[in-house]
């Protein structure tokens, strides 16, 4: 190599100053292939997302499915796509531990010099989780399935539910991000998350479709919590029935998370420069 | 071409610490800055500044011509960073590194392959490149990473304490690494807390104290404004310390320091081609030295003789650059 060669490509076309949205999607893509490419490497990571929805489906199927709807396969049906909820918001803690470790590493200090946009590094990390979204959807399914569920619906009405409970792991995953970039140790992202699904989920129509029986200001809560709407939108789409505004309420929500935990997102991570 | 690393009058303060105050800096095209100080004196700082991870309270640097804050993202094409600690991804192979960066700075696919490629056969990582980072040594884990600053073809390349931790060994690649970017014509600054280091890589050094400049120019003028360097011998046979003390004494002409417990003997020199004299004279006497070392001024007595005062302690502990020749020497 000579100083001729070295002066050349980058310098002589003069980099722009901004980066372009199609550029930015490009790295984005470049970086979730990252995540994935740690997967392949070690795919034990995935035991976690693997194990989850088999214990959740079990435990709760068997425990509350008598008891709630009489008999356990009446009780599935309703059970399967609320657990489809459940697992789209489960599946994004993992991200805010992760993300907290991998900023400690010097690899975050290679992405902030090189010319990409500042948000490429978050929104890479958020697409490239996908693969844990896709392996708890699948093993749920499989499961679910097994254990006697039936999608009620046209494969088109399913596919749209599976899309919309994607789209709010998307959101939610946003919320993750705040939480792994705000938490000073990967230890306390786990309880500060834990704390916050926690009511999401069981506060909600995910386990029980009735919520007459629940006090009032609970009832309430089920009503504008945004699980309970998509629950209620994939009751609809996997098994059948109508959505009504459900569908509408959980993309208003969607929308809304990520409309205000994305610049929080990225004014902590120029913080944390 | 000219300066193409600049910097007038940066400040930088985090909380009650001025990291930054006042600093200038002039590197010209195809040189090697050294940046010398101990621990906390700004020079990571300085760096990150210059590389566009932080932004000066005041004052203004340009790389190329370019602000560092204005046009961040242009220089940013231009540069090239390996920071104190590894900024790779460990659990990513090295090649997947190297292809992802590649990528990120806009290649096409195959294009990044190969210069991945390219890099990894001339850093000698081909052989690890599809093995995971973590399973590295520190020496190829910091080989890989000066490699992963290379792949956009840097014109400045930023290496903060690029020998830190390292083994001897490690350290002599990473400065035939760093020779062999200046070769290829690329302008370096990097940063060192050790005296040796500057002095075998740099055209010019600044020196780094408390957030400022204390003195700045070639090695030669600033180890002549630091003293002279010590000879050190030590016997193998303490008994035969006098004799040693007396070969020493008639080769430089100075009278020794005696340590008669330790067998050792040390004597302030000015000719470096005095070691092999000394060699050359034990042999001759059938002597064997458990020791025999030439030491340049540690960072600490630059510091001592620029600035009176202190570096750091620990500075004082490790700062001691030697040439040794270990064992037994006949």
């Amino acid at each position: 190599m000579t100083t001729a060669t070295m002066s050349g490509t980058m310098a002589d076309a003069l980099p722009p100053t901004r980066i372009s949205a199609r550029r930015t999607v490009r790295h984005s893509l470049t970086l979730a292939w990252r995540n994935i490419a740690q997967l392949r490497h070690s795919p034990e990571k995935l035991l976690d997302v693997t194990l989850m929805p088999l214990v959740f489906l079990t435990l709760f199927l068997y425990v509350f499915g008598g008891a709630v709807a009489g008999n356990t396969h009446a009780y599935l049906q309703q059970l399967l796509p609320g657990l489809v909820a459940q697992m789209a918001m489960f599946s994004t803690m993992g991200l805010g531990t992760a993300l907290n470790e991998d900023l400690r590493k010097g690899v975050f200090d290679r992405f902030r010099s090189l010319p990409i946009a500042r948000s490429a590094p978050l929104i890479g990390t958020v697409l490239g989780d996908t693969i844990r979204f896709l392996t708890v959807m699948v093993v749920l399914t499989a499961a679910g399935t097994a254990m006697g569920f039936r999608f009620g619906s046209d494969p088109l009405r399913v596919l749209a539910g599976f899309g919309l409970a994607y789209l709010f792991y998307l959101a939610f995953s946003w919320i993750s991000v705040v939480v792994g970039l705000l938490a000073p140790s990967p230890e306390t992202v786990q309880g500060l998350a834990f704390i916050f699904v926690m009511p999401l989920t069981f506060g909600s129509s995910v386990f029980v479709a009735n919520t007459s029986t629940m006090p009032g200001w609970l009832q309430a809560w089920t009503k504008v919590n945004p699980v309970s709407h998509l629950t209620e939108s994939l009751r609809a789409l996997l098994v059948g029935g109508s959505a009504g505004d459900h569908v509408w309420y959980t993309l208003a929500w969607a929308i809304g998370i990520v409309v205000v935990t994305f610049p929080i997102a990225m004014v902590m991570y120029a913080r944390r420069a | 071409m000219g300066q193409v690393i600049r910097a007038a009058g940066l400040r930088k303060r985090f909380g009650e610490t001025q990291a930054l105050d006042g600093v200038d800096l002039e590197v010209e095209q195809g040189t090697v800055l050294g940046v010398l100080g101990p621990n906390g004196a700004g020079k990571t700082t300085a760096v990150r500044v210059l590389a566009t991870l932080l932004r000066p309270d005041e004052g203004r640097a340009e790389i190329c011509g370019f602000d560092v804050v204005r046009e961040a993202t242009r220089v940013r094409a231009l540069i090239g960073l390996t920071g104190q600690y590894a900024s790779l991804d460990e659990e990513l192979t090295g090649r997947e590194n190297l292809v992802m960066i590649g990528r990120l700075l806009d290649l096409p696919r195959a294009e990044a392959r190969a210069r991945a490629a390219g890099l990894l056969e001339r850093f000698r990582l081909s052989d690890a490149a599809n093995r995971a980072v973590k399973t590295f040594s520190g020496g190829m884990r910091r080989r890989l990473d000066i490699a992963a600053s290379m792949i956009n073809r840097p014109r400045v390349v930023f290496l903060d304490e690029p020998t830190t931790g390292l083994d001897p060994r490690a350290r002599g690649e990473v400065w035939e690494t760093v020779q062999e970017m200046v070769a290829d014509g690329a302008t370096v600054l990097l940063t060192t807390q050790y005296l040796e280091e500057a002095d075998a890589l740099a055209d010019r050094i600044a020196v780094f104290d408390h957030g400022r400049v204390i003195a700045d120019g070639t090695p030669s003028q600033l180890k002549a404004r630091a003293g002279r360097q010590t000879l050190a011998v030590r016997a193998a046979e303490v008994f035969r310390t006098e004799q040693l003390a007396g070969i020493v004494a008639e080769l430089t002409g100075e009278r020794p320091e005696v340590r008669a417990d330790a067998g050792l003997v040390t004597v302030p020199v000015t000719d470096p081609g005095i070691l092999r004299a000394v060699v050359r004279r034990l042999d001759e006497a059938d002597l064997v030295a458990a020791e025999v070392a030439l030491r340049l001024p540690s960072l600490d007595e630059v510091f001592l003789s620029l600035t009176g005062h202190v570096a750091s302690e620990r500075a004082a502990a490790e700062g001691a650059a030697e040439q040794q020749l270990e064992g037994s020497v006949r």
